[in-house]
């Protein structure tokens, strides 16, 4: 059987060095998979300094992963992976970008200053 | 640097945390921080519960809370600390009746009295629920409304608490890593309350959110408190296996279980609970524990299903009780290619919930002046097996308790003056981190090792030979500490908060697998092959207190 392979481009870039550059990764594509799947598996043995915001990791609760994928808004938690072409990932379209994939979603008043 | 003065630190904002810093407030606390790793009340276990919230509420036949400790206490087997076990039963009942009046949503019978259903080792209906499936996000929403009316509590998300400050032997503040700033913050306080949850993210199988991996354990071993009955990690019998389904907590079978019942099929489609004294004829009342030691047996016999687990059956079931008992939920399990009235689904026991935790008293206070717990860090309510619906009310109920304490204690106090230098390796430590690490592993991958050693050697089913190649291998991970690599980079640099992580999860693990290798019986959650008997002798629980050295010891207690 041949082994498919998800591809991701994923924005980087930080607050304070924003890059508008986008890096490709490729993982295992496995049926059922998701896009955060993806992502912690490139975290674990790809790159641990690309950043996503996530909590509960599949249940879909604490609404924390929502992300632009391929240009529409979505939680990366819920959205199956494909094989058959590159999926593009944003941050999050009108936040502040923390880090690559994180955006300043905290209520003003849960933050420190 | 951010340096911050309060009355009160409470450390993770689940249903604990918010409920703590409620009580502070209403006992008379001016200052309360609550501090999340994640978004206040977005992150921990609360969000994630399914349905059950068990209290003695009496609405579908009479009920009292005695009968519930009763039902509490057998199944603790025998390790229960009353005290705490009594407290969480006897307040239940107002802490639920008071989520009804902040309008939670409880589902209600057609005459109007709150649902309560049958959860297997209660003696009668008594757990509560928000239909479809959402008790925890209406519990936590609920808090959070709660809280944004009061002006005292100071919330903040995405700040981690990486060290206590304790100083002339009473806890004087914290040091915390700001996420998204990645700079240390010092917060001097008059009581902490330590509420960040379990540690079943420890674990490869886990029902846990991201950030429970057993920080606030680590955090009060190296204040100086103990911890009890850490060898007791509840294994969910039926966690969720194949095929693969995303958007709904692994856990969320029990509900079907409480309503449609169901039935646990091997391989050739037999029912075996039976073989282990569980016999389901009048329905779902099979002990986590006991379902947990009987799947784990049959997959060893070979008798399991194709992911390792076994099948869960509703095939019985009409489609119309299906679509009345869970309407919506019927179409998010559609959308994942799961039909449950064509084929069953695979189900296997998965880290679910921590028994073990913070050593308190009634008051919810550690051995450490000023330090307190509360919610699923605090241990011994439940000894050796957690009965189901009783987490809701724990934290609700605990976390009133600490709240009420910590206010208490905090009013004879003036803000604590740190004694110089205290605090100023912790903060180094942040800043050293973040400027970048060389090294041979990233954080990250040493924690999906720590989880597989876990699973391994310190799971359902332990034996001494695998306890003692998990103990040896987490000394390694322990070790290895100076060795991972951190990416440079402040903010948001989330492998700085796994480097913490990373700390804290295994000295959690280290506490797991110690008491487990001591205890040579089987009892409740722990399960050994060797021992496979349950001895009198043993009735009694563990602690476990960290040396100077950094050394963790463990001792019996009666």
């Amino acid at each position: 059987m041949t082994k498919h392979v998800a591809r991701l481009r994923v924005r980087r870039g930080t607050a304070d060095a924003p890059a508008h550059r986008y890096q490709e990764f490729a993982v295992p594509f496995e049926a059922g998979a998701t896009v955060l799947d993806a992502l912690i598996r490139i975290r674990a043995q790809q790159d641990a300094s690309l950043a996503i915001r996530y909590s509960c990791i599949n249940a879909n609760v604490c609404k924390e992963c929502l992300i632009a994928i391929d240009g529409e808004v979505g939680y990366a938690c819920t959205t199956r992976l494909r094989h058959d072409a590159a999926m593009t990932l944003d941050p999050l379209p009108g936040k502040p970008v923390l880090r690559d994939l994180v955006t300043e979603t905290r209520p003003p008043r849960e933050r420190l200053k | 640097m951010t340096d911050i003065a309060t009355d009160i630190l409470i450390v993770g904002a689940g249903g604990a945390g918010m409920y703590a810093a409620i009580a502070a407030a209403r006992a008379g606390a001016e200052r309360v921080l609550l501090a999340d790793k994640s978004l206040v009340g977005r992150g921990g276990a609360t969000i994630m519960a399914q349905m059950t919230v068990a209290a003695a509420l009496g609405e579908e036949c009479p009920d009292d809370w005695q009968a519930h400790l009763d039902d509490t206490l057998a199944a603790g087997r025998g390790l229960c600390d009353e005290n705490l076990a009594a407290l969480l039963c006897r307040a239940a009942p107002a802490r639920i009746r008071e989520m009804q009046e902040w309008r939670v949503g409880w589902a209600r019978r057609e005459d109007g009295r709150i649902a309560q259903v049958t959860a297997p080792g209660h003696s009668r209906p008594r757990c509560c629920y928000v239909d479809f499936l959402n008790t925890g996000p209406a519990v936590a929403a609920t808090l959070r409304r709660q809280m944004g009316q009061i002006p005292a509590i100071k919330r903040v998300s995405n700040l981690a608490v990486t060290d206590l400050v304790v100083s002339d032997g009473e806890a004087a503040g914290a040091v915390a890593l700001d996420i998204a700033a990645g700079e240390p913050v010092t917060i001097a306080a008059k009581a902490i309350i330590i509420a960040a949850g379990g540690l079943t993210r420890i674990y490869r199988r886990n029902s846990a959110s991201a950030n429970m991996g057993g920080d606030g354990y680590a955090l009060a071993l190296a204040a100086g408190a103990e911890l009890v009955d850490m060898e007791f990690v509840q294994f969910f019998p039926i966690g969720h296996l194949a095929p693969r389904l995303v958007g709904m907590d692994p856990i969320m079978w029990d509900p079907f279980r409480y309503k449609l019942g169901g039935r646990l099929l091997d391989a050739a489609g037999r029912e075996f609970l039976a073989d282990y004294g569980s016999d389901e004829t009048s329905g779902y009342t099979t002990p986590r524990d006991i379902a947990t030691y009987a799947i784990e047996k049959e997959v060893a016999a070979g008798r399991g299903s194709p992911h390792g687990g076994v099948y869960l059956s509703f095939t019985h079931v009409p489609r119309s009780a299906l679509e009345a008992a869970f309407g919506p939920v019927i179409e998010r399990l559609a959308r994942n290619g799961i039909d449950l009235g064509a084929a069953p689904v695979e189900v296997a026991p998965i880290a679910h919930y921590h028994m073990g935790g913070i050593a308190v008293d009634k008051r919810m206070a550690s051995r450490v002046p000023g330090l307190f717990a509360a919610g699923e860090a605090a241990g011994g309510a439940n000894g050796a097996n957690r009965l189901s619906g009783n987490a809701i009310p724990e934290a609700l109920v605990f976390g009133e308790q600490a709240g009420r304490a910590a206010a208490g204690y905090a009013a004879s106090r003036k803000i604590p003056d740190w004694r110089s230098g205290a605090g100023t390796a912790a903060a180094d430590q942040i800043r050293s981190l973040a400027a970048g690490r060389k090294g041979d592993i990233a954080a990250v991958e040493l924690l999906d090792e720590l989880r597989e050693v876990m699973w391994r050697d310190v799971g359902p089913l332990r034996a001494a030979d695998g306890l003692a190649r998990g103990i040896a291998k987490l000394e390694d991970i322990r070790m290895a500490l100076p060795q991972v690599a951190v990416p440079a980079g402040r903010q948001y640099n989330a492998a700085l908060a796994e480097w913490f992580e990373l700390r804290g999860s295994v000295l959690a693990a280290q506490a797991v697998a110690y008491a487990a290798a001591t205890r040579t019986e089987s009892r409740g959650a722990h399960q050994r092959d060797d021992f496979s008997d349950t001895d009198p002798a043993w009735a009694r629980s563990q602690r476990i207190a960290m040396t100077s050295g950094g050394a963790l010891v463990v001792e019996a207690r009666k």
